[in-house]
């Protein structure tokens, strides 16, 4: 590409900049008339994010025709806000300008909160599909729900599990170490562990809480530092892709706790992970919210997104994709409530919200005053198999749960 | 600054008012993203600034200006946050925390002569350092974020950098245009005149009498400055803080762009490569959105063309070349 | 010294090993050439992608495919040196910043998007094994892809020692008029000098790629991975490189295991600081 100079005059300049402008500016008339819900679903599809965004958006994807089938009628606009909060907020107002009646996402905390800003001022409800940082609905915000267990929520919740899971398995554990990446998310759960542990009546000791820095290349000091401690159980708060850094060190160190169980974080039953550890990945057991495989909503879900998305696999994107579909429900289900898609009139319908049929295993969706739901439950999810696989509750597990975990050695 | 006033053309000052006259008349027209979108461009603009007064008028390169921007936006978040003292009042805090640390950093880098690419580094770590440092600090939440709540008394109010668009549309075109100004007078003072003899050649600089390290000083003083009322801008727009997101190198890489493509060590510089990465970026998005190409990624990739195109026919930044074409007289403007 | 410790000091020596090589490649191109390869890690990322992508393809082991990624990559720099780079030596290192911070940008993202965001593993057949030496346990692949380091670090040492285009290359970088003035084809010679650094990268690449798994988001830290250990060890220094990747593993993993793993990198930028003020021509390096 080559520019001429002297054509490169300054009227065409000025047409340019005018153009941009126009392209930049370009007032959005179209207000939906039709009766669908027009929907924004910003998330960040790339960056340093990318990988739980894109799974997310691959929820986003199949979700309309799922719902058109219970009987809703949503259109979506799909944004992908790049890790960046600057962009969140600039396309969140264009989104709206360009008819959105309502903002789902962001998937991380300050995507969310830059989100939050333009909804709160121009009153469009933000449902957050995914999101921890208790924060968020802390902070007054009226115009904004979320339907996912803050940081603290989880930790109780799965603490809760993992006793259900020793009494199920008859494991005696005496000992357990916490592992947790350094981040929004990762510290978020600390906390809610330095809260909640010490009365929540567990048969073991937490002999050490380790943070570990997530943008570290190496885990090799961290499980050298665990196997000095010699645990009976090891609790992990990781990203995927530390996930199986600690796995592969935690075998090369011939370290073999009793368990190694996450208390409500992903990375133990990404796609990723199976393909890096084959059967070392099995046996792994998160304690995380979960698509409830016995819903008629979930097996809808399940079989569009095997239609649609057949290069992967539903069984481990179904917590991005089950919480990203349950956010669009909740907004269709309130839009279908309230008659109309004003942000005020649609923002009640949402608070109001009583959604027993939806995706994620739970009684059904309500909001307190804040904008949370504070009734959404763990489930047990072991890898068996290279699936993940809900051993607990009893009543949605398909399979029972196997601790202590077979040796690594003789596995492959 | 008048001399660079009375020396500019007739069609040089009315541009300048012309555009000034836009900028503040478009909320008339303009709808909420274009707002949002200059936002982001005075705000640039306005780090641009503050950072070309170190490297395009002292000539040290800074790759770590992301360390006053989250100092400035911790410091006046944090006041409000856990004692209630208004942003009005917390940045004259948030100046002097930043500053120290830009003292700090030029002190050992220009007393041990540190110079180019080390003195980058140098900054660099620096601003590495306290993002992790930051990331274990309790008291402003540590990696966990400081959150900056909505429905607390008065916290919509512009005496404590709260409301709608329009406030923090004008904040960031004042900011913009003052530092315009100041780095006009700057440039016109005898600092001014020191600062590029000590960038140009210091040695001779050195011989003529100037203390360079106190020249240099000064100017990482403003700048660090400068940068931290950008960062409790920053913090109030968006309510949230978390150290890796502030403190990220890529905070303090994205700072530069503007200067650099705008054309550095120029007053008009920073606000031309504003004016053209910020809707760049945006356009760039909507682009893609219209044709409906759904390639994450493929976005930033024409992005990053743009900047090699732009650096290979312009080296010395778009605005010189812009200011000849149009007729203004002096590319050095 | 506990035998716990002495593991953990192990382990840094071979991570740093592995760190000094992809090092190197920037500190032959600073070197030589002065230019500030700020897309250094994520020309490793695409190495490691590379390898992947050979072994997947061609069950070619990293250690093998090694040889022709560092050939390719040679191809690759030589190439990007006569087109892209060329035009930008000796200009203001802010020029030569924004060119090579445009160029991250299109290599972070076009990886995005040809590979996606998953983490891409190389699993071989010893990917789980370590030896057992009493109470130590180290990983098989940290110690070949340590070795291998240092075998083509010294395959580097050796050509710029006694080859003639080696020995061109360093009277470029010692006094470039006078190399000039001597009749040395400067543009070739930096043309081939960036092509050697790209092939460092190419080899570390492929090594790295047997201890972590390539992915688009890990660039950056590589990069400034990069520049800690090179300033740490001296630009332009070989053996700096080096011992500046063992000195930032070992300290990264003693105050990891001693203090708080999520404090480590700390310390590598304190580390940096205090060599940029009390020897800033780094360990080895001489003055510049």
């Amino acid at each position: 590409m080559s520019i001429d100079h002297r054509k490169f005059s300054r009227r065409s300049v000025l047409a340019g900049t005018a153009a941009g402008a126009v392209l930049l500016g370009a007032p959005a008339i179209v207000r939906a008339q039709a009766k669908a819900l027009k929907i924004a679903v910003l998330l960040p599809q790339s960056g340093y994010l990318a990988q739980a965004g894109q799974s997310c958006h691959r929820g986003a994807l199949v979700s309309p025709a799922v719902l058109s089938n219970f009987g809703f009628n949503v259109e979506l606009i799909h944004i992908d806000m790049e890790s960046n909060p600057d962009v969140a907020r600039t396309q969140t107002e264009r989104a709206i300008n360009e008819g959105a009646q309502c903002i789902v996402g962001a998937f991380d905390s300050a995507g969310t909160l830059a989100i939050a800003q333009v909804c709160e001022q121009r009153q469009v409800p933000l449902i957050v599909n995914i999101g921890a940082a208790p924060q968020l609905t802390e902070q007054g915000y009226k115009f904004l729900v979320r339907n996912f267990p803050t940081g603290g929520m989880l930790v109780k919740n799965g603490l809760t599990q993992i006793q259900h899971l020793i009494d199920a398995t008859k494991i005696a554990p005496k000992t357990a170490v916490f592992l947790h990446a350094n981040d929004n998310f990762g510290l978020a759960q600390r906390k809610g562990m330095d809260a909640i542990f010490p009365t929540a009546g567990l048969p073991f000791k937490l002999v050490e809480s380790i943070a570990y820095d997530p943008k570290a290349q190496d885990l090799s000091v961290e499980v050298t530092k665990i196997r000095g401690l010699n645990p009976d159980l090891v609790l992990v708060v990781t990203r995927a892709a530390d996930a199986i850094k600690l796995i592969r060190d935690i075998v090369r160190q011939k370290f073999q706790p009793m368990g190694i169980i996450s208390p409500g974080a992903p990375g133990l039953y990404d796609e990723e992970f199976y393909k890096a550890l084959g059967p070392l990945a099995d046996y792994h057991i998160d304690a995380i919210p979960w698509a409830n495989p016995k819903s008629k909503v979930t097996q809808a879900l399940e079989a569009e997104f095997k239609k649609q998305q057949p290069k992967f696999r539903f069984a481990n994107e179904c917590f991005n994709v089950g919480f990203t579909f349950d956010a669009l429900l909740v907004a269709a289900d309130a839009f279908k409530r309230a008659g109309t898609a004003t942000g005020p009139e649609l923002m009640k319908a949402l608070m109001a919200t009583d959604l027993a049929d939806h995706a994620m295993i739970g009684p059904p969706i309500k909001f307190d005053a804040k904008g949370q739901n504070v009734n959404i439950p763990s489930s047990c999810v072991q890898n068996r198999g290279q699936t993940p696989t809900v051993v607990l509750p009893a009543d949605v597990a398909t399979m029972t749960p196997v601790l202590p975990m077979p040796p690594w050695q003789g596995r492959t | 600054m008048t001399n660079i006033w009375y020396h500019t053309n007739w069609r040089g000052k009315a541009i300048c008012l012309l555009l000034l006259l836009a900028f503040v008349a478009a909320p008339i027209v303009a709808d909420r993203y274009l707002l949002s979108v200059l936002i982001l461009v005075f705000y640039f603009a306005y780090l641009g600034h503050a950072w070309n007064l170190l490297m395009g008028f002292a000539g040290q390169l800074s790759l770590g200006h992301a360390l006053y921007l989250g100092l400035g936006a911790y410091t006046a978040t944090a006041l409000w946050t856990l004692f209630g003292v208004g942003p009005w009042i917390g940045v004259f805090i948030a100046i002097p925390v930043a500053a120290a640390a830009g003292m700090l950093v030029g002190w050992l880098g220009w007393r041990f002569a540190i110079e180019g690419v080390y003195f980058a580094l140098l900054t660099i770590a620096f601003a590495e350092f306290t993002r992790i440092g930051f990331d274990h600090l309790g008291i402003t939440g540590a990696s966990a974020g400081l959150f900056l709540s909505v429905s607390s008394e008065g916290a919509d109010k512009w005496w404590n950098l709260g409301g709608g668009p329009l406030l923090y549309y004008y904040i960031s075109l004042i900011l913009a245009v003052a530092a315009t100004v100041l780095v006009a007078g700057l440039r016109q003072s005898s600092l001014g005149y020191r600062w590029l003899a000590v960038r140009e050649d210091p040695e001779a600089a050195q011989a003529v009498g100037i203390n360079i390290f106190r020249a240099r000083m000064i100017a990482m003083l403003i700048s660090s400055s400068m940068t931290a009322v950008g960062g409790v801008f920053y913090g109030f727009y968006y309510r949230n803080l978390f150290p890796s997101q502030v403190f990220d190198i890529g905070r303090s890489i994205e700072l530069i762009l503007a200067p650099i493509i705008g054309g550095l060590g120029t007053i008009f510089g920073p606000v031309v490569g504003a004016i053209i990465l910020t809707p760049l970026g945006e356009g760039l998005t909507g682009l893609m959105q219209s044709l409906g190409i759904n390639a994450p990624g493929a976005k930033l990739i024409f992005y990053g063309i743009m900047l090699m195109i732009i650096i290979s026919l312009r080296p010395d930044g778009v605005w010189p070349w812009l200011a000849r074409q149009m007729g203004l007289n002096g590319s050095r403007k | 010294m506990t035998a716990i410790t002495l593991n953990v000091i192990v382990q840094g020596v071979l991570t740093g090993l592995v760190y000094g090589l992809m090092a190197l490649g920037l500190s032959v191109i600073f070197g030589v050439m002065r230019v500030v390869n700020f897309a250094h890690g994520e020309l490793t990322v695409v190495a490691m992608y590379a390898a992947f992508l050979l072994f997947e393809m061609l069950h070619l082991e990293p250690l093998i495919a090694l040889l022709p990624i560092a050939a390719a990559f040679f191809g690759i720099g030589y190439l990007l040196q006569r087109t892209l780079i060329s035009p930008f030596i000796g200009r203001a290192e802010h020029e030569q910043f924004i060119l090579l911070v445009g160029l991250a940008t299109v290599i972070v993202n076009g990886v995005l998007l040809i590979f996606g965001p998953d983490a891409r593993p190389i699993n071989l057949p010893y990917s789980f094994d370590s030896y057992a030496i009493g109470p130590l346990f180290i990983d098989k692949v940290r110690v070949l892809a340590a070795v291998a380091a240092l075998a083509v670090a010294a395959a580097l040492f050796l050509f710029f020692r006694y080859t003639r285009t080696g020995t061109a290359i360093r009277a470029c970088a010692d006094n470039l008029t006078g190399a000039a003035v001597v009749g040395l084809n400067v543009k070739q010679l930096y043309a081939v000098t960036f092509g050697l650094g790209l092939a460092c990268v190419g080899a570390a690449g492929s090594l790295m790629a047997t201890i972590a798994d390539a992915s688009p988001g890990l660039s950056q830290a590589y990069t400034l991975l990069a520049f800690t250990i090179v300033i740490i060890g001296g630009l332009g220094s070989m053996m700096g490189a080096l011992v500046g990747g063992i000195l930032i593993g070992v300290s990264e993993a003693l105050a990891g295991f001693y203090i708080q793993p999520s404090m480590k990198s700390m310390f590598s930028f304190a580390l940096l600081i205090i060599v940029l003020v009390l020897r800033p021509q780094g360990l080895m390096g001489r003055r510049l």
